[in-house]
């Protein structure tokens, strides 16, 4: 299983006390301390592991535990043990709000990581916040974390939808033309997604087609792609995502619409890719994160020690945002010397990742005034088959800084309230 | 000892047992705001029951009325005013008229018609909350708006920040809206619900006006998981369509089966045993669901009286 | 305009007829054991995965003919442990313990085959629409419907012809005269029972040509089916038949004029209907009042 790690509470206390659960026999008891001498520091990270998302969240926990154990391997934090506590937010807010209560309030953890769902990583957002716990938002999108509802003590490693438009909008339109035609989920990462691609769109000149909103967990896309193609675009995009995406773009080779228009997206990951037919592996996309980057120091390393802990198979996107959010908490407090979250969150302001961390070509810093991480965009195309390797199913052709595309602070909505 | 007192005696045991959670959950690692959601719970599960155990009537679409709760109470806060009261008001009469209407088009069905049709028309409203978007902010869920402190006119008491007083505000939500169903299932209405359980034929001989009796029993016990829902929104400061979806539905006929839905209070240890299990197996194991799954069907093939029935079976008083 | 109505309504009775599928499966069981299966999404998705694994060996074709039987197969031994001893208790309890039971599928094939979503392709033949104005008409959605009208007709045929099917309707009407007669009730509803996972498990080798593979691939599935049901009427295959196909075409007209609204507006009919005609379309006087 791919969730079984070395430092994480969901194995020790499967191994422990997963006999006594059905029993009901020990309710919840406090996490066991290994004897290691110094009390550990426990790292909260909430994510769905149940439910659509949860390939992705299982490799963001996947790369956190990675980044768990080769921290403690070199002294941990202040020298004391990390202990990463994780629980699924089961894709549901009110859940999510019940485990980010029930890590600070009964685990009392220092810091808080998650989620992959922008509803929860905001609502949880609200519990730290009142907390005045460090927060890292891992992998959720939606504009307004690092925006209009940005707060002192969160800060966000994966891309705000602008910046993810703004790095793929001027090769899209060059490579396919001006006529655009949006499917788009309607939900909020979505509309900030196709409104940003709009506006890039609109300063290049170009024009939206239309633009169709498809409700979340869409099955069947073949009415909106009779529409699409009636409205003849030169380009289709493809804003859904996860098993949506899969879907649509399935149904789109099938239906040889990709031989009439051209068809496209913004953001693109490797687990959507890899659970679809070869055919349907088709577009200019833009990764987060590519495992394959030849010449980039402590890359193929950190291929390797995924590929050790994950069946074999390469690091994702998903798994360096889980990394790089442990990486963040663990090297700031080393580098403060502290674990007051206040301290910590003023500290994180033009932080930058190291080498080792950062895992890409350009410099990779949080940004003073909205928090939100420099991250590079990878922009290039997919690929049907993947050539030296089964998952290399991407073709990278381009990587954009982070302070590239990222639209200025004032223009972000962001205005960050320090407690006194 | 005679049957009526060790009835008070559990009583109160069970109001001891609730009131002093914030001193005992902790030492048995539970946490206050798992009690809070244990309360609202168990809520929702005796709104079922009220229909289901007392009617014989199974609703499986009650999370609609609950969910509209939670957003009735999300709207008020964001938009009328920064009142809990209000909130907790706006949320009972959504979540309750949304129910009367329903309820008319859907008291001449029963058994498993009946069932059927209220899923149906729960996810109607699922679909309404998760579509309309501009208004329920779809997906995202509403979000926006936050308990608000209680004024009391000569005191101020802070149920945002402080947790244990907030437990306390549920639990007195909680003790208030028990009160008012057990009046109800005590009076002529709730002996004539009684009557329709058991037989409903010779209820409708006896002159009662079924359908009207099934209806009223419906609204009702849709206010209270209008009101149950509000409280859900006070809890988490959101409110999204997965508090209407068929499976929150599940859930609470799960708790009010498992506890004893032949019990007042079957309920409300149903969603003890249920919230306290899934908090604790998901932390343990990321196959949680197989074992919740597993756990309904042990109850469902074992326990079809709920463990207050099996209680009562083993130990006759 | 009329181009865009015409192609939807023809795409909307393709979708229909793959709801037709899984609705009767759904029917029949709801017909014969009074349960309202929660876990047929469930045995949808063990049937794409079931497909999914045997491929590589027989081939897309080969996992065409032996998924359906293998879920019929868990579905029967499912039947003869779980469902049996619920017979003749509240129908509250069958829908609790499918609802458990749906739980446990999905973690089930994420715990066997993981969280990340599969990829199927359909066969080469099949994967091209028919022609480029018409390219909704792809081989494999007709094939979809073939497989679905053959199937329902052979259905419709085996309940009319032979005695196991002539036996099950008459046990929908009318159950405890059918025992009377000396019929094996168990072993009716057992094959019966069985009968439906076998069309939910077609209905999931099919899905996975069109959609993505993963655990949760059951769950918006199944309530289209359910709400076919409803139109149609309870206790008659003929009406969920019929509820099918006109979802899906309420549902493609939708997405002409008012796209997000096209899931949602099955829901609509139904509460229409159930306004207008209680029963459903096709339901018979005093069958489950």
């Amino acid at each position: 299983m791919a969730l079984l790690g070395e430092t994480g509470r969901l194995d020790r206390r499967t191994m422990l006390k997963g006999a006594a659960a059905l029993g009901g026999v020990a309710l919840a008891s406090p996490a066991i301390i290994s004897a290691r001498g110094e009390t550990p520091v426990k790292i909260g990270m909430v994510d769905p592991l149940t439910g659509a998302y949860a390939a992705n969240a299982q490799n963001e926990v996947t790369g956190a535990k990675l980044a768990v154990s080769q921290l403690n391997a070199k002294g941990g934090i202040l020298g004391r043990p990390i202990e990463l506590l994780v629980e699924d937010s089961a894709n549901d807010v009110g859940t999510g709000v019940q485990k980010a209560r029930k890590l600070t309030e009964r685990d009392e953890v220092s810091f808080l990581i998650g989620d992959v769902n922008s509803a929860v990583a905001q609502a949880i957002a609200q519990v730290s916040n009142e907390k005045k716990i460090l927060h890292i938002v891992s992998g959720g999108h939606t504009d307004t974390i690092t925006g209009k509802d940005c707060k002192w003590n969160v800060y966000r490693v994966c891309n705000t939808t602008t910046m993810e438009a703004n790095s793929i909008c001027s090769t899209l339109f060059e490579k396919y033309g001006k006529k655009w035609y949006f499917i788009t989920p309607d939900y909020a990462y979505g509309h900030t997604l196709q409104a940003a691609a709009e506006a890039d769109l609109k300063k290049l000149g170009g024009t939206t087609s239309g633009a169709e909103l498809t409700p979340l967990g869409t099955t069947d896309f073949s009415a909106f792609l009779i529409k699409a193609r009636a409205a003849n675009p030169d380009v289709i995009l493809v804003l859904v995502q996860g098993s949506d995406m899969v879907n649509c773009l399935k149904q789109i080779t099938q239906f040889g619409l990709n031989t009439q228009v051209h068809v496209a997206g913004l953001q693109q990951e490797l687990e959507a890719l890899e659970g679809m037919p070869p055919e349907a592996r088709i577009g200019v996309w833009m990764f987060e994160w590519y495992w394959k980057q030849p010449g980039v120091s402590g890359v193929d390393q950190f291929v390797a020690d995924i590929r050790k802990v994950n069946n074999g198979k390469v690091p994702t996107a998903r798994h360096w945002f889980g990394y790089t959010s442990v990486q963040t908490i663990v090297g700031v407090a080393n580098q403060q010397k502290t674990l007051d979250s206040l301290k910590l969150a003023k500290a994180l302001g033009n932080f930058e990742l190291p080498p080792e961390v950062r895992l890409q070509p350009n410099k990779c810093y949080y940004r003073e005034g909205d928090h939100q991480l420099m991250t590079s965009a990878f922009i290039g195309e997919a690929q049907a088959e993947g050539k030296d390797d089964p998952e290399d199913l991407f073709r990278v052709d381009k990587v954009i800084a982070g302070d590239k595309d990222a639209p200025p602070v004032d223009e972000t909505g962001c205005k960050l309230q320090w407690p006194a | 000892m005679s049957a009526g007192a060790a009835k008070l005696i559990a009583l109160t045991a069970v109001w001891a047992l609730l009131a002093a959670a914030p001193f005992w959950a902790p030492l048995v690692g539970g946490y206050t705001a798992l009690g809070a959601r244990v309360l609202v719970l168990a809520l929702a599960a005796m709104s079922v029951n009220f229909l289901l155990g007392f009617a014989g009537v199974l609703s499986f679409g009650h999370a609609a009325y609950f969910g509209l709760g939670a957003y009735g109470a999300g709207f008020a806060l964001k938009f009328l005013a920064p009142s809990t009261p209000l909130s907790l008001l706006c949320g009972t009469l959504l979540g309750g008229i949304a129910g009367a209407l329903l309820g008319l088009l859907i008291v001449r069905r029963r058994g498993v018609y009946f069932a059927m049709v209220t899923i149906a028309f729960g996810q109607v409203l699922y679909y309404i909350a998760f579509q309309w978007s501009s208004l329920t902010g779809g997906d995202d869920g509403l979000r926006g708006f936050a308990r608000q402190p209680l004024d009391l006119g000569f005191a101020k008491i802070d149920i945002l920040g402080d947790e244990t007083a907030f437990y306390y505000f549920v639990l007195l939500c909680f003790a208030l809206v028990v009160a008012v169903m057990g009046f109800i299932l005590r009076s002529p209405f709730g002996r004539a619900m009684i009557a329709i359980r058991e037989n409903e034929r010779r209820a409708r001989f006896l002159g009662l006006a079924v359908e009207r009796h099934i209806w009223i029993a419906f609204t009702l016990s849709c206010f209270f998981a209008g009101f149950a829902g509000a409280l859900y929104a006070l809890v988490n400061n959101f409110a999204d369509p997965r508090g209407l979806h068929y499976s929150q539905s599940g859930d609470f006929v799960m708790m009010a089966v498992m506890g004893g839905m032949r019990n007042f209070w079957g309920p409300l240890l149903g969603a003890a045993v249920f919230v306290v299990v899934q908090d604790y197996l998901s932390s343990v194991t990321v196959n949680w669901m197989s074992f919740i799954g597993l756990l309904f069907v042990l109850v469902v093939l074992f326990f079809p009286r709920g463990l207050l029935g099996f209680i009562r079976r083993r130990a006759p008083a | 305009m009329t181009q865009l109505l015409l192609f939807n309504v023809t795409n909307g009775l393709i979708i229909g007829a793959f709801y037709v599928l899984m609705a009767l499966g759904l029917s029949l069981i709801l017909n014969l054991s009074n349960v309202i299966n929660f876990a047929h999404g469930g045995f949808l998705v063990i049937g794409g995965y079931i497909a999914y694994s045997v491929t590589p060996y027989v081939g897309f074709w080969g996992a065409l003919l032996v998924a359906p039987p293998l879920t019929a197969l868990i579905g029967f031994v499912v039947e003869r442990i779980l469902i049996r001893p619920l017979y003749g208790r509240d129908p509250l309890y069958g829908l609790l313990l499918t609802f458990g039971l749906a739980f446990m599928i999905e973690d089930g094939t994420r715990f066997i085959w993981g969280a990340q979503g599969k990829p199927v392709s359909v066969p080469a033949v099949l994967a091209h629409p028919l022609s480029a104005q018409f390219f909704f008409l792809t081989g494999y959605r007709l094939f979809m419907v073939a497989a679905a009208l053959a199937v329902v007709a052979l259905l419709f045929a085996l309940l009319r012809y032979t005695k196991l099917g002539v036996r099950i309707r008459a046990g929908t009407l009318d159950l405890e005269t059918v025992s009377a007669l000396g019929v094996n009730v168990q072993a009716l509803r057992s094959l019966n029972f069985a009968a439906g996972v076998f069309l939910a498990g077609l209905s999931g080798v099919l899905a996975a040509g069109q959609l993505g593979l993963e655990p949760t691939m059951g769950t918006g599935l199944l309530m289209p089916s359910f709400v076919a049901i409803i139109v149609g009427g309870v206790g008659s295959l003929t009406g969920t038949l019929i509820g099918g196909l006109l979802i899906g075409v309420a549902s493609g007209l939708t997405a002409v004029f008012l796209p997000a609204a096209s899931e949602a507006v099955i829901y609509v009919l139904m509460a229409l209907i159930l306004l207008l005609r209680p029963r459903g379309l096709f339901g018979e006087e005093g069958m489950m009042t």
